[in-house]
């Protein structure tokens, strides 16, 4: 039954949830507002919210100082690389979870994501050790690796509950149609999940872009991504508030973009598929 | 050629026996339907045919070949399934050529097929659309088209028609037929509706929990049911029992009465009950009658005309050479 909602109750619940929107979008309008200040502006006290005289002045440092094109497309390179690579495993793991389960299918997807309960720097120092001996550190390759490993628990189970949306009669005809387990996963699964797997690209692409941890302890020039980027802002020489502002307002502009125009695909991601 | 042997096929569940050995032979062109209460193990049978489950044990041969261990995909047999199975993402052109694509069919020998099932199945004005937009009777015949281009040594229909409304079961019915008329290709047809049986089969199996209780052609069913489970499942409406002294009588357990066998009567009888329900089909009439004395309530067909009413009394008498009689195992004795 459908609950009747009375216009101040709309209101009331309109109000509520755009203090909710705003205190969470908050840290990033201030950082893009801190990004155009002078680093005096940024640190004054009582703090400027909108009148200060507007300058660009740390952007062009920061292009300066850095060569922002590169770090972005380490960025670009790790993100799209772990997330395909995951994609790529996770799909026939998946599958066969979905459409074949047995008896410990549940138990393997549960001890799956716990494996994403484990703090990171737990294991930092063993796969530290890894990249030394196989030469992965400080290279693109090694945190594509990292990340999809990272990453991959997630995929699987985000495709495993589309699969599993999908009605098995229609895999049984492709088998009786003649198709082949190759065939019937290219043909037939995979189109029919497309929706599916877009927001699993979406959603791990997001979070390959954002992680900080692997991407700052595994690299030192090459292969440094944008969080670096935006790291190498804070150390060295003290706090330069608005330079650092600027930096990652650059590093965040283009994973922003990409979430605003594929928003219907993101939350559609984020609620797992239960939501239809 | 599709001529279809089963033997010793068993099929378990972990420890559940859903199909004990069970031997059948289907030959080739035959017009067969497998037809029981839901859970019977009917859909379970054609699967093991089909090959999307795996036998427990026996052989499966299909033109005297084992297929037993053959994936499904190779066993050359194309099925129609109940929700239709269509690939929503492909239009009914790419789903009907998809069979095809798979057995890599030339193109220009792909195109010849599917012009012909469309031709024979009405579909040529919507080759172009997508499955979600056609209705339930469309659907049904694009998957019958897909099984059709093949030409599969044999086809398997699970219940393809229960998602169809009344109206249009009775006519995708007469296509199916029709179809094998046409075809005279090998056809199991999965159904839990005796009237489907009866109308379309060649050869009807009845089963009840794995077992098959009987086989013969639909008319030998009606005629000589071979225990009281087939007498009481084939014929609509359902077979009257009576059990007692009335059975007592003509030397069974039970005896058997199909209510177009019994004579109406309102003045005299050999029973005698009251009407509780009377139905009004125009052609004919069906009474249900209670306070016999003899079972809860009986069903007799009388002619349109008959007029009684809800409490009237009403005589019957039962043709006696159309009484069966079954022992107390429920067995037929003749």
């Amino acid at each position: 039954m459908a609950r009747s909602v009375t216009t101040q109750r709309k209101i009331i619940n309109t109000a509520a949830a755009w203090t909710v929107g705003m205190l969470i979008f908050f840290p990033i309008l201030w950082t893009v507002l801190t990004s155009f200040k002078t680093e005096a502006t940024a640190i004054a006290d009582p703090p400027v919210f909108l009148a200060f005289d507007w300058t660009l002045e740390n952007y062009s440092t920061v292009m300066e100082r850095s060569d922002y094109m590169r770090f972005l497309w380490n960025s670009v390179i790790i993100a799209g690389g772990s997330t395909l690579l995951g994609i790529i495993i996770a799909v026939p793991a998946a599958w066969s979870m979905a459409f074949v389960p047995s008896k410990r299918t549940k138990d393997i997807l549960l001890w799956m994501l716990s494996t994403k309960m484990l703090p990171a720097v737990g294991v930092l120092y063993p796969i530290y050790l890894i990249f030394i001996k196989m030469g992965l550190l400080d290279t693109r390759t090694g945190l594509v690796i990292v990340l999809m490993l990272m990453n991959l628990p997630i995929i699987v189970w985000m495709l495993y509950t589309y699969f599993k949306e999908i009605p098995g009669e229609i895999l049984e005809a492709a088998r009786m149609d003649g198709a082949s387990l190759k065939e019937e996963i290219l043909y037939v699964l995979t189109p029919m999940a497309i929706p599916g797997i877009a927001s699993t690209l979406l959603l791990n692409f997001i979070l390959a872009w954002n992680e900080a941890f692997w991407t700052l302890n595994l690299t030192a020039a090459k292969a440094a991504p944008l969080t670096a980027f935006i790291a190498s802002y804070s150390s060295p020489e003290g706090l330069f508030y608005a330079k650092l502002s600027a930096a990652s307002t650059m590093a965040i502009a283009p994973i922003l973009i990409l979430g605003w125009f594929s928003q219907k695909q993101l939350v559609s991601g984020l609620t797992f598929g239960a939501v239809k | 050629m599709g001529r279809i042997t089963l033997d010793k096929v068993s099929k378990s569940f972990g420890d559940v026996e859903v199909i004990p050995p069970l031997d059948l032979t289907i030959e080739d062109g035959e017009f067969t339907v497998f037809v029981g209460p839901s859970g019977c193990g009917k859909s379970t049978l054609l699967r093991l045919i089909a090959g999307l489950e795996d036998s427990s044990g026996g052989h499966i041969r299909i033109d005297g070949n084992d297929a037993t261990h053959v994936p499904p995909a190779k066993r050359g047999l194309a099925m129609v399934f109940q929700s239709y199975a269509l690939y929503p993402h492909m239009s009914v052109r790419k789903n009907i050529a998809f069979p095809m694509k798979m057995a890599n069919v030339p193109e220009d020998e792909q195109n010849r097929r599917i012009e012909a099932a469309a031709i024979a199945l009405n579909l040529s004005d919507y080759l172009d659309r997508r499955p979600g937009q056609l209705s339930g009777g469309q659907r049904q015949r694009v998957a019958i088209g897909r099984a059709i281009v093949r030409e599969p040594a044999a086809f398997l229909f699970d219940e393809p028609l229960s998602n169809l409304d009344a109206a249009l079961r009775v006519g995708m019915r007469l296509e199916i037929s029709e179809l094998h008329e046409r075809l005279q290709t090998t056809m199991i047809y999965v159904t839990h509706d005796q009237v489907e049986a009866m109308t379309m089969a060649d050869k009807i199996v009845v089963l009840q929990a794995g077992v098959i209780e009987q086989v013969g052609s639909p008319l030998e069913l009606y005629r000589a049911p071979r225990n009281k489970f087939v007498a009481g499942f084939i014929g609509s409406p359902k077979m009257n029992f009576i059990e007692g002294d009335e059975a007592a009588k003509f030397n069974a357990h039970t005896i058997g009465i199909r209510p177009e066998h019994i004579d109406v009567s309102d003045t005299e009888g050999q029973w005698k009950g009251t009407v509780g329900v009377a139905e009004h089909l125009g052609s004919d009439t069906f009474f249900h009658v209670h306070g016999t004395g003899m079972a809860e309530t009986m069903t007799v067909r009388a002619p349109g005309e008959v007029n009684l009413r809800h409490g009237d009394v009403i005589h019957m008498t039962p043709r006696k050479d159309q009484i069966h009689k079954f022992d107390a195992q429920c067995l037929r004795i003749e």
